[in-house]
Formats: C-alpha cells, sequence, structure tokens
C-alpha cells in the first residue's frame, strides 16, 4: 500500500493550486449546496491544468476544501491506482503537499469517480465526487432553462414516465448506473455514474457528501444523516443489483465486483472494484479460489 | 497613523490560504451538522465583531460579495477592518446582500428585506452572520439534514430572536436564508433546511 | 494467476518521456525556437490568443510547441495558465476606430474614407503549392506605403447618419464576465458575444455556415472587416486618468444584415458583431453571423429553430475545451459502469430467453392439444 506522509506543498503555486478568490466563490456555493441538499448550485468553475472530464469539478471541490492537516484518498473505478486516481493524487501532493493514504479508514477526504468504498464512511469524513453531467433530467430535456424550472416546480413527472417506460418494454428500470435519487424529499439528483449497487450507501451516512461538476459548472451536495431515495415506484422496488460472485481474491460477498477476462478463451474471474477493502480482507487471511498464495491482491508485481 | 486606522489594518489571517481553510471546514462542518460547534480562529476583528464572524468573513467575503452590515457596525472599526481585508461592497441593500453581519435584533429588524433566492436559483439568498456574546444558556432542538434524531443549541437571551430569523424558512424551503451564528471563536450554522423549537 | 494491475504511475511517467521524445521528433533536425513559431506560424498564434483568451505571443508559441502542434490542446495550455493570473484591473472600452488598420475591407462599398486596405491576405491568391517556400529563400521585400495619418472611421458610421442602420446605444452598464460567473440563460448580447470571441472557430464557422445555408439566414454583407493594432487604456486610480499601457492586433467585423422589419422595428439595416483577438478573419466574420442570428428575439423575428439561433444550444457547445475534455475522457476507465450494464443486459437476455422458451413449449403444448 502507498501511503505518504504530508510535504512542503510547491511553493510556486497557492496552496491546492487555487488562488484564494476562485476558493472563496467555491467554498461559498458549497455552502449552499449543504443548506439545500441535492440542489445544484451554478458556480464559475475555472480551467484547471487537467482536461475537462477529467474530474476538475471534484479537484476544484477537493481544492477549496482541503486543510494542510488531511489525509486524502483518491480512487477511480474504487481502485486507489488507476490512472486518473494516480494523476489526481500526484497533483495534490505536490500542490497541497498533504498526506494520502489508501486505506478508507485512515481518510479524512476521499475523492472519488464512480465508486463509494465499501468500507462505511465514518462522521467528519468527506466524499467528494467527480460529476460528469450533473443534471438527472438532462438526458430527457436537454435545455437547463427547462429542466431548471422542472425542479423549481418540484416537476418531476418526466422521469416517472421514463422509468416507467422501461418497466413495460422490459420488466425493469434499465438504469443500472448514475440511477437517480430523491434527497430529502425534495430535490431528485444524480448520483454520479456510481453502480446503482452504491446508491443505498448514499442515505444517511455519517460522512459529508459534495458533488462537483466542472464542466457543467454545478456544485451539490448531501449533507451526513440525511435521507437519499432511489426513485421506484411500490409495485416495482428499487433494487441495488450486484454479483452473485464472491470476490476470487479475498472471497467477499456483497461487494461490487469487476469481471476481468483472463485468457483467450474468453475465461473470466470476479474481483473486487474496491481495492483498498479487497487488500485489508486479503490482510486479515480471506482466501479467495483464485487468490494467488504468494502475490496477495495490491502487492507490487 | 490614528490608532483607528492601526486597528483597521491588524488582525487578519497571519498565513492566509492554510487558516482560511481551517476557517471553511469550520464553516462547512458547522453547516452540514447543525447546532455543532466549530472552532474558527485566526483572526483578530474589532470589537464587536466576534473573531469566528471575522474569521467566516476573511473566508468568505471579498469584492464579489456585496455586504450589508448592521446599523452598530457601521462607520466604525468593523467598517474598516472588512473594507480594508475583504475589498468588499459594505453598503448593500439588504435585498441585495449576499452577506449581512449583525446582532440578532438588528437582523431581525430588517429580516423581510433579506433575499431569499428564486424559486430556479433558491442560492441567490443572504446569509446572515448573527453576532451573539455566548452559546449558553436556553437550548433550541433542531432536527433536518445533517441532525441524527435531534441535536441541541444553547442560544441564551437571543433564543427567540434566532428562532424567528430562522421561523420563514418551514414555509420557504428550498428559498430561504442560512444563518451562521458567531460567538468569541466559535461557529454554529442554521441552514434553511433545520426546523427549531424551544425546549 | 491473475494478479491486478499495479504501476499506473510508472506507466504515467513513461508515457509522458514518450511523449518528451515525440515532441522532439528527429534530433538531427534543428529545433524549432519560439520566435520562429511565433514569426512564421503567425495564424496559429493568433488563433491560439484568440481562444485561450490571452494576448501573448511567446505564450502562445511556447504552447503550440509543447502541444506539437496541438492547437486545441495549445489553447487549452494557454486557458489553463490564464487562470492563474492575478487580476490587476480591466482596461477601459478598445476604440477600434482609432485602429492602425493593416487591412480593411468593405463588401458595401466600393471606396470609403479610409479606402480598401488588402494586407496580407491569402484572399487572391492561387491556391498553388509554392515549392519555392521549400527552398527557404528569402522573402521578396513587399513595397510599402505612408501610413495613413487620418482615423479610419466604421463604414457602418455612413449608414448610421442615414438612419438606415439600426443604432447600438453604448451601454453604460458592466458586462457580466464569463470566467467569473457561470453561464445561465438567457445570455446577453455581451456575454453572447464574450462566449463566441473564445469560441472554437471550426464550430463558430460551421454554425456561420449553416445560416448562410438557410438554417436561419440573415443576408449579411461584410460592412466591413479590418485588422490592425489598437492602444489598450487603462484607468490608474493614483492617476485619475487613462494610460496607454500597450497595444494589441484585433480583427473586427461588422456585417449589415437585410432586415424587412418586424412586430416592433421599422425596415433598416441591422448589425451582426465579431471581435478576436490577433488577425483571425475567418472566425471574426463567422462570429458576427452567428452574433446576428442570436438577434431574432430582441428584433422581433421568428424563431425558426435553426440551431444558430439557440442561444442556449450554441453557448453550451461552443467551446473547444469543453468539448474535447468530455469527448476525450470516454476513454478513461469506465469499467464500473460497463460491468453494471453487462449485468443488465444479461439480465434481461436471461429473462427474454425464459420468456420465449415458456412461449415456445406453451404453443407445443396448444398444438399437441389440438391433435
Amino acid at each position: 500500500m502507498t501511503a505518504a506522509a504530508p510535504t512542503r506543498a510547491d511553493p510556486d503555486y497557492n496552496f491546492a493550486y487555487l488562488d484564494e478568490q476562485t476558493k472563496r466563490m467555491i467554498r461559498r456555493a458549497l455552502l449552499k449546496a449543504v443548506a439545500i441538499p441535492g440542489y445544484q448550485v451554478p458556480f464559475a468553475s475555472r480551467e484547471m491544468p487537467m482536461p475537462y472530464g477529467w474530474g476538475t469539478g471534484g479537484v476544484q471541490v477537493t481544492a477549496a476544501t482541503l486543510t494542510p492537516e488531511d489525509t486524502l484518498k483518491v480512487i477511480d473505478q474504487g481502485a486507489d491506482d488507476t490512472t486518473n486516481a494516480v494523476s489526481i493524487r500526484k497533483f495534490f501532493q505536490r500542490v497541497a503537499g498533504v498526506a494520502t493514504t489508501e486505506a478508507t479508514a485512515e481518510a479524512t477526504l476521499i475523492q472519488t469517480r464512480h465508486r463509494i468504498p465499501e468500507t462505511p464512511l465514518t462522521e467528519g469524513q468527506i466524499l467528494v465526487y467527480q460529476v460528469p453531467i450533473p443534471e438527472p433530467l438532462r438526458y430527457l430535456e436537454p435545455r437547463e432553462t427547462e429542466t431548471r424550472k422542472m425542479h423549481a416546480l418540484e416537476e418531476y413527472g418526466l422521469m416517472h414516465v421514463k422509468l416507467y417506460e422501461d418497466i413495460a418494454r422490459h420488466g425493469h428500470i434499465a438504469t443500472s448506473y448514475a440511477y437517480p435519487v430523491k434527497v430529502e424529499g425534495r430535490y431528485v439528483m444524480d448520483p454520479s455514474p456510481i453502480p446503482k449497487f452504491d446508491n443505498p450507501k448514499m442515505s444517511n451516512s455519517p460522512a459529508l457528501q459534495l458533488f462537483g461538476a466542472g464542466r457543467e459548472q454545478r456544485i451539490y451536495a448531501i449533507p451526513p444523516w440525511t435521507e437519499v431515495v432511489s426513485l421506484d415506484f411500490e409495485d416495482h422496488p428499487f433494487d441495488p443489483g450486484g454479483a452473485r460472485e464472491a470476490c476470487a481474491l479475498c472471497d467477499a460477498r456483497g461487494v461490487y465486483l469487476d469481471e476481468v477476462i483472463v485468457d483467450d478463451a474468453g475465461g473470466r474471474m470476479f474481483v473486487c472494484s474496491d481495492t483498498d477493502h479487497c487488500r485489508g480482507r486479503i490482510e486479515a487471511g480471506h482466501v479467495g479460489a483464485s487468490a494467488p498464495a504468494a502475490a496477495p491482491h495490491g502487492a507490487p508485481a | 497613523m490614528t490608532a483607528f486606522a492601526a486597528e483597521a489594518l491588524d488582525g487578519a489571517f497571519a498565513d492566509a490560504p492554510a487558516e482560511a481553510s481551517r476557517a471553511f471546514r469550520a464553516a462547512l462542518d458547522a453547516m452540514s451538522r447543525p447546532g455543532t460547534l466549530q472552532h474558527a480562529g485566526g483572526a483578530r476583528p474589532p470589537a464587536p465583531l466576534p473573531p469566528a464572524a471575522g474569521a467566516l468573513a476573511l473566508t468568505l467575503v471579498d469584492a464579489e460579495t456585496p455586504v450589508w452590515l448592521a446599523p452598530e457596525l457601521r462607520a466604525g472599526p468593523v467598517e474598516a477592518w472588512l473594507r480594508f481585508h475583504c475589498n468588499a461592497p459594505l453598503n448593500a441593500a439588504p435585498e441585495a446582500a449576499a452577506f449581512a453581519f449583525g446582532s440578532p435584533a438588528s437582523l431581525l429588524a430588517e429580516l423581510d428585506r433579506f433575499a431569499i433566492g428564486t424559486p430556479e436559483y433558491p442560492d441567490r439568498s443572504t446569509t446572515l452572520v448573527v453576532l451573539l456574546d455566548a452559546f449558553e444558556g436556553a437550548e433550541a432542538e433542531l432536527t433536518g439534514p445533517g441532525i441524527r434524531g435531534t441535536a441541541r443549541l444553547a442560544l441564551g437571551s437571543s433564543r427567540a430572536e434566532i428562532l424567528a430569523l430562522a421561523a420563514p424558512n418551514r414555509a420557504l424551503f428550498p428559498q430561504g436564508r442560512d444563518l451562521f451564528l458567531a460567538a468569541e471563536g466559535r461557529l454554529a450554522a442554521l441552514p434553511r433546511s433545520t426546523r427549531l423549537r424551544e425546549v | 494467476m491473475y494478479v491486478a494491475v499495479k504501476g499506473g504511475e510508472r506507466a504515467i511517467d513513461n508515457a509522458h518521456a514518450w511523449l518528451a521524445e515525440a515532441r522532439r521528433g528527429d534530433v538531427s533536425v534543428p529545433e524549432l525556437s519560439l520566435a520562429q513559431i511565433r514569426e512564421q506560424m503567425t495564424l496559429a498564434v493568433n488563433r491560439v490568443m484568440a481562444e485561450g483568451s490571452l494576448h501573448d505571443p511567446d505564450l502562445a508559441a511556447l504552447a503550440i510547441k509543447q502541444a506539437r502542434g496541438d492547437l486545441i490542446e495549445a489553447i487549452f495550455l494557454v486557458r489553463a495558465y490564464r487562470t492563474t493570473l492575478p487580476r490587476f484591473g480591466h482596461s477601459v472600452p478598445l476604440e477600434t476606430s482609432e485602429m492602425a488598420v493593416s487591412r480593411r475591407v468593405s463588401a458595401t462599398f466600393k471606396d470609403a474614407p479610409g479606402g480598401q486596405v488588402l494586407g496580407p491576405t491569402f484572399d487572391y491568391t492561387h491556391r498553388l503549392i509554392d515549392f519555392a517556400l521549400a527552398a527557404e529563400g528569402e522573402a521578396p521585400e513587399a513595397p510599402t506605403a505612408p501610413p495613413l495619418a487620418e482615423r479610419t472611421p466604421h463604414i457602418a458610421e455612413f449608414l448610421d447618419a442615414e438612419g438606415l442602420l439600426q443604432s447600438e446605444p453604448e451601454g453604460g452598464e458592466t458586462p457580466s464576465d464569463l470566467t467569473r460567473q457561470p453561464l445561465a440563460f438567457p445570455a446577453d448580447r455581451a456575454l453572447r458575444l464574450q462566449a463566441l470571441a473564445r469560441a472554437d472557430e471550426g464550430f463558430t464557422l460551421s454554425l456561420a455556415y449553416s445560416t448562410q445555408r438557410g438554417y436561419g439566414r440573415n443576408h449579411p454583407f461584410v460592412g466591413e472587416l479590418r485588422v490592425g493594432m489598437v492602444a489598450v487604456e487603462a484607468e490608474i486610480p493614483e492617476l485619475g486618468f487613462a494610460v496607454e499601457i500597450g497595444e494589441v492586433e484585433l480583427t473586427e467585423c461588422e456585417t449589415v444584415n437585410q432586415f424587412a422589419g418586424s412586430r416592433t422595428e421599422p425596415p433598416q439595416f441591422t448589425r451582426g458583431y465579431g471581435l478576436t483577438l490577433g488577425h483571425c478573419e475567418r472566425k471574426a466574420i463567422s462570429m458576427a453571423l452567428v452574433d446576428r442570428a442570436m438577434r431574432w428575439k430582441e428584433l422581433g423575428e421568428d424563431d425558426v429553430g435553426a440551431p444558430a439561433q439557440d442561444e442556449e444550444f450554441v453557448l453550451s457547445h461552443c467551446d473547444n475545451i469543453q468539448a474535447t475534455g468530455f469527448l476525450e475522457h470516454i476513454k478513461l476507465p469506465h469499467y464500473v459502469d460497463f460491468q453494471a450494464e453487462l449485468e443488465l443486459i444479461r439480465q434481461l437476455r436471461r429473462e427474454a430467453e425464459a420468456a420465449q422458451a415458456q412461449a415456445r413449449a406453451e404453443a407445443q403444448a396448444a398444438k399437441e392439444a389440438a391433435q
């Protein structure tokens, strides 16, 4: 596991890269977002030294939220060592000099793309989501002027019609990720492209959840202990789904698994998407069906 | 240099990026967990502005945020201090203010004029920074997002006024006004989503 | 045996090293200097400055070199640098009628005070590859004339004086700032023009072209296209007046558009406006056409549903840094979402197959019962 102690931040840049005026603007938006759970607050997103679509919203939220005392964890697809996660972690090591960790429990601030860690979050932690399209109604109505009105009027019929059409056609709601939720009984919200498997973790979490969409210039939030309900129908209740298999490395069940193709014949195995959770289980002695005896998951190859 | 001017130049963050980040986290924690008291230090504003309110101003207020100051804060050292350190427009009408600083009574006197946002942009509202002497005495019970079950906050003799400041939020939500409460170096928040009652 | 892929950090470092090597190319060929790019790739430098929203030819040249000639990448580098710069103040509005023109043409009048100045244009060149350039010879010297002494008035002023052109009263209010406030709709004209000034040239060109082909046609004439140097002045609070702090090259295009009148306006000519940093005339003309198309509402014209009339569509999609970022991000891992889709599609297929099997069995049973 790679963890790094705090270092001296690059003196060529302001702490956490952004200038103080930009941080104030983002901070004001964050406070409004927390005060109006699930509502998308517009903010004047800045160009960052990484492309839009690479997590610039999450990076700006993290930059405005980090203190020198924080311990940062960055994951993409549940893993700490995917290229995007590595790149963002390195960025903050350089410009903020903060300590980093891969252990969910040790982190005070976690920036994520597409997953919520398996290890339950705790009071005092902050989870920052990278969001591509913050508007849950966007694929049903492309105009911001229209979707803003729908949120203002709490007019979510279009979404229910879409979900019901799914049921009529497929017998299910055919949305497997970015599954829309309703926050504290008011705003319908896009949970970012997490698998619907993760949706239940958002509700009544002890942690603060912040969402940043850089290109679309929106910030939104779920305070701790806030009710988040995945949209469904009485006769078709929300089903988080999930793999029937156990992790081939740590034997975990009830966690989100990646399917990996292992040979030319199409042989496949299922392994934890959350690499930190998997490593923790292996270290605790859990053994999956395909666990290599000498080279546990997560050890340097 | 007069003593008045010297006081205005003093008392900002010594290390702005680090101290503003800590003060913001205090504000964020306060707003995320209504009823909790957070330490917001690093600022030494002139009286009667509590240090926590000074830290909040240094962290959130700038040239882009019109500020309304209660009569008791105008034309004195507090106004000079805010002008020098935040470079903010300080004579905003209540309707146009992004932030309003004042005692519970002063804020209550203008409450109806402070912005509540629009149905489409409920964020375009005035944030009230309520200046208190202490978090002691008579309590209010809080429920809502950020609170596991219920929370309690000691508001003392200002309780009735603070409840009155927050009272319209119930009917206005998602429009409404968010409150920060500052006493000495400590900060609490009552976002518009919080429900209060006397206990 | 499966071992999870590790070493993302090393892979990234190696990729960056390879990029640097590829950027340099064959080391037996002399390296490009920034001065060479700045002086000999001027139109690329100008585009990077215009869409990067930063007037700095040396920085734009460096960005082009660093980006291996990928102009959108270079624009991105300039934008990201720009946001880190402190803002000391703003200039007073530039006076383009005081421009020292190097090029000035009008399609509406054969001649006008100030005259037609063709300047350094491709317009009348035969598009024949010039193999002489490959020989790297000295360029022939261009003849020169003394600079014009008088100011060059805008062509539009003449029409305006006759009352034939819709007047554009000077707005006193400070325009909102696209880089400081989030874009919200409806956007006023100042904000639309700001967005178009930094918009992708290709996108703007295609939208403008679409209006010429009938998707929101607005009958434009190039009233005037001018390119040249304009002084930049800033108020210095301590002095109490404006002083010149430098000069920038600008391209300005004003179109004169036919307008039959509407419910609210008498028949008159109307205008579209384009302005860019540097010499970017294709962009400036395109901008003027798209600007005019988006003005349908204020002029009381019909919304014919053309893409160029739709300010939300245009402004939400004209920025190439936003567009390329979101487009290219689909290269990033999406295993988790793909896995969720895999599970869903397998479930749907299982159910569909089961339903088909049941239907076949029922049909078979019915057939047997009938026999």
